[in-house]
């Protein structure tokens, strides 16, 4: 048993989609749970929580029940035209053109609007206040391994994903002594930024193929930029060919970015047919439980030893 | 009347932009005394909203109609509330074809947006 600190949070991203996020972090949390590995009495079982609320997969996995939920959304300006002056600085104060003064209207586009509240404060008249824009759903519950599931959902046609990211973290808090395990978003854009935010360490998915490596340098640029200490999990190894092929080119940017290889997961028929089956990585290969908790101490070491210098944790 | 009309250059020969707020220049038109002036889109490369931009930029000029090939759903809903006509260039080409038609009346006026919305 690793020694944990009050909470320990990885977060799992990728850049590329496709890559095996939802593979890696599944069965990391599976195996750092009581279905597999005897916890201290009284500890409680990983929190996981699907960040990825544009099309949120985990649960296919972990087949939570989902006993709790929660409407969120943020708050956007609602314009009372009787004390309306029609000034503009309302408009003018607003980064996301999200309301517009347009001759003797007022509009508001709730799509743009990021929540600010800036407009409110800053109308001489009084006359915005602020409602409620429901853009999502976050919801919870008891998942397979003792698993604490979490995940939040973003309605269909919302634009923004960020603040159901924010809320989800922010309402499914890890108890002390809890593993958290992240999914994150592909990409390295705000949704991932807001995922990782905060994590005690980052693990890069990644495929030996040029899209994987491409998309592997921007997430490593990302993680840099937090200042996250992270490694890296090359999955489907062996199909961009050996040393002198894309397997060796990861392995060689790895080396060369300090970033340590934690785990390579074959590229194997059984391992996809199981895949699109539901089944977790650790079910269809029970031995590669014990290559899990390798990691996640192997992890729990490198946070001691690779926190950037002036790193703002 | 004065009128707006979305161009590629800031020239009354111009050849037309279909893009209402992602046009290189406005082209703002005096009708009754063929007075124009051309003005550099501000919002061109803005990340979102450039269509709300454009539409307040046609009332602060105090247009009344606006020519132009596509109208997203904000800059519809924008310019309708601010009661501004929207007009489509259709098979016109060139600014003077544009106007010509217009004049005759013979551009479709717009009811509903054209162009989907982009976010992110």
């Amino acid at each position: 048993m690793v020694s944990q600190p009050p909470s320990f949070t990885i977060a799992v991203a990728s850049g590329k989609g496709g890559t095996g996020k939802t593979t890696v972090a599944s069965s990391l949390a599976l195996s750092l749970s009581g279905l597999v590995q005897t916890t201290e009495p009284g500890a409680d079982a990983p929190l996981f929580l699907d960040c990825d609320v544009e099309a949120p997969n985990a649960h296919l996995f972990l087949k939570p029940e989902l006993k709790e939920r929660k409407e969120i959304g943020i708050l956007i300006p609602q314009v009372d035209e009787t004390r309306c002056s029609h000034c503009g600085k309302c408009s003018e104060v607003c980064q996301y053109h999200a309301i517009a003064v347009l001759g003797k209207k007022t509009l508001v586009f709730p799509q743009l609007c990021h929540g600010c509240g800036s407009c409110t404060l800053v109308c001489p008249e009084g006359a915005i206040s602020e409602v409620l824009d429901v853009m999502g759903v976050l919801e919870r519950g008891p998942a397979i391994g003792e698993i604490h599931f979490g995940r939040g959902v973003l309605d269909i046609g919302e634009p923004m994903a960020v603040p159901v990211i924010r809320q989800l973290k922010a309402w499914a808090k890890p108890q002390p002594g809890q593993w958290v395990v992240i999914d994150a978003s592909p990409g390295s854009s705000c949704p991932v930024v807001e995922a990782i935010r905060g994590a005690d360490f980052l693990i890069l998915v990644t495929e030996p193929t040029p899209f994987g490596l491409h998309d592997l340098r921007l997430a490593a640029e990302m993680g840099r930029k937090l200042d996250l200490p992270a490694g890296v999990v090359i999955n489907r190894d062996g199909i961009g060919g050996g040393s002198d092929g894309f397997g060796g080119r990861v392995e060689a940017y790895c080396k060369e970015q300090g970033l340590p290889v934690l785990l390579r997961i074959p590229f194997e028929r059984e391992i996809a047919e199981g895949i699109a089956a539901g089944r977790n990585l650790v079910e269809i290969h029970p031995e590669m439980r014990a290559s899990f908790i390798e990691m996640s101490s192997k992890i729990i070491g490198l946070t001691q030893t690779m926190i950037p210098k002036g790193a703002l944790r | 009347m004065k009128i707006i009309l979305s161009v590629t250059s800031p020239k009354l020969d111009s050849d037309l932009d279909p893009r209402f707020g992602r046009a290189a220049y406005y082209l703002i038109v005096d009708l009754d005394t063929m007075n124009w002036e051309a003005v550099e889109n501000p919002a061109l490369n803005a990340s979102g909203g450039a269509g709300i931009q454009a539409a307040q930029f046609v009332t602060k000029h105090q247009c009344q109609a606006v020519l132009s090939g596509d109208f997203g759903p904000n800059a519809f809903n924008a310019l309708k509330a601010a009661g501004v006509g929207m007009y489509l260039y259709g098979s016109a080409s060139g600014v003077q074809q544009a106007l010509d038609l217009f004049k005759a009346g013979k551009l479709e006026m717009l009811a509903a947006p054209t162009a989907a919305g982009h976010h992110g």
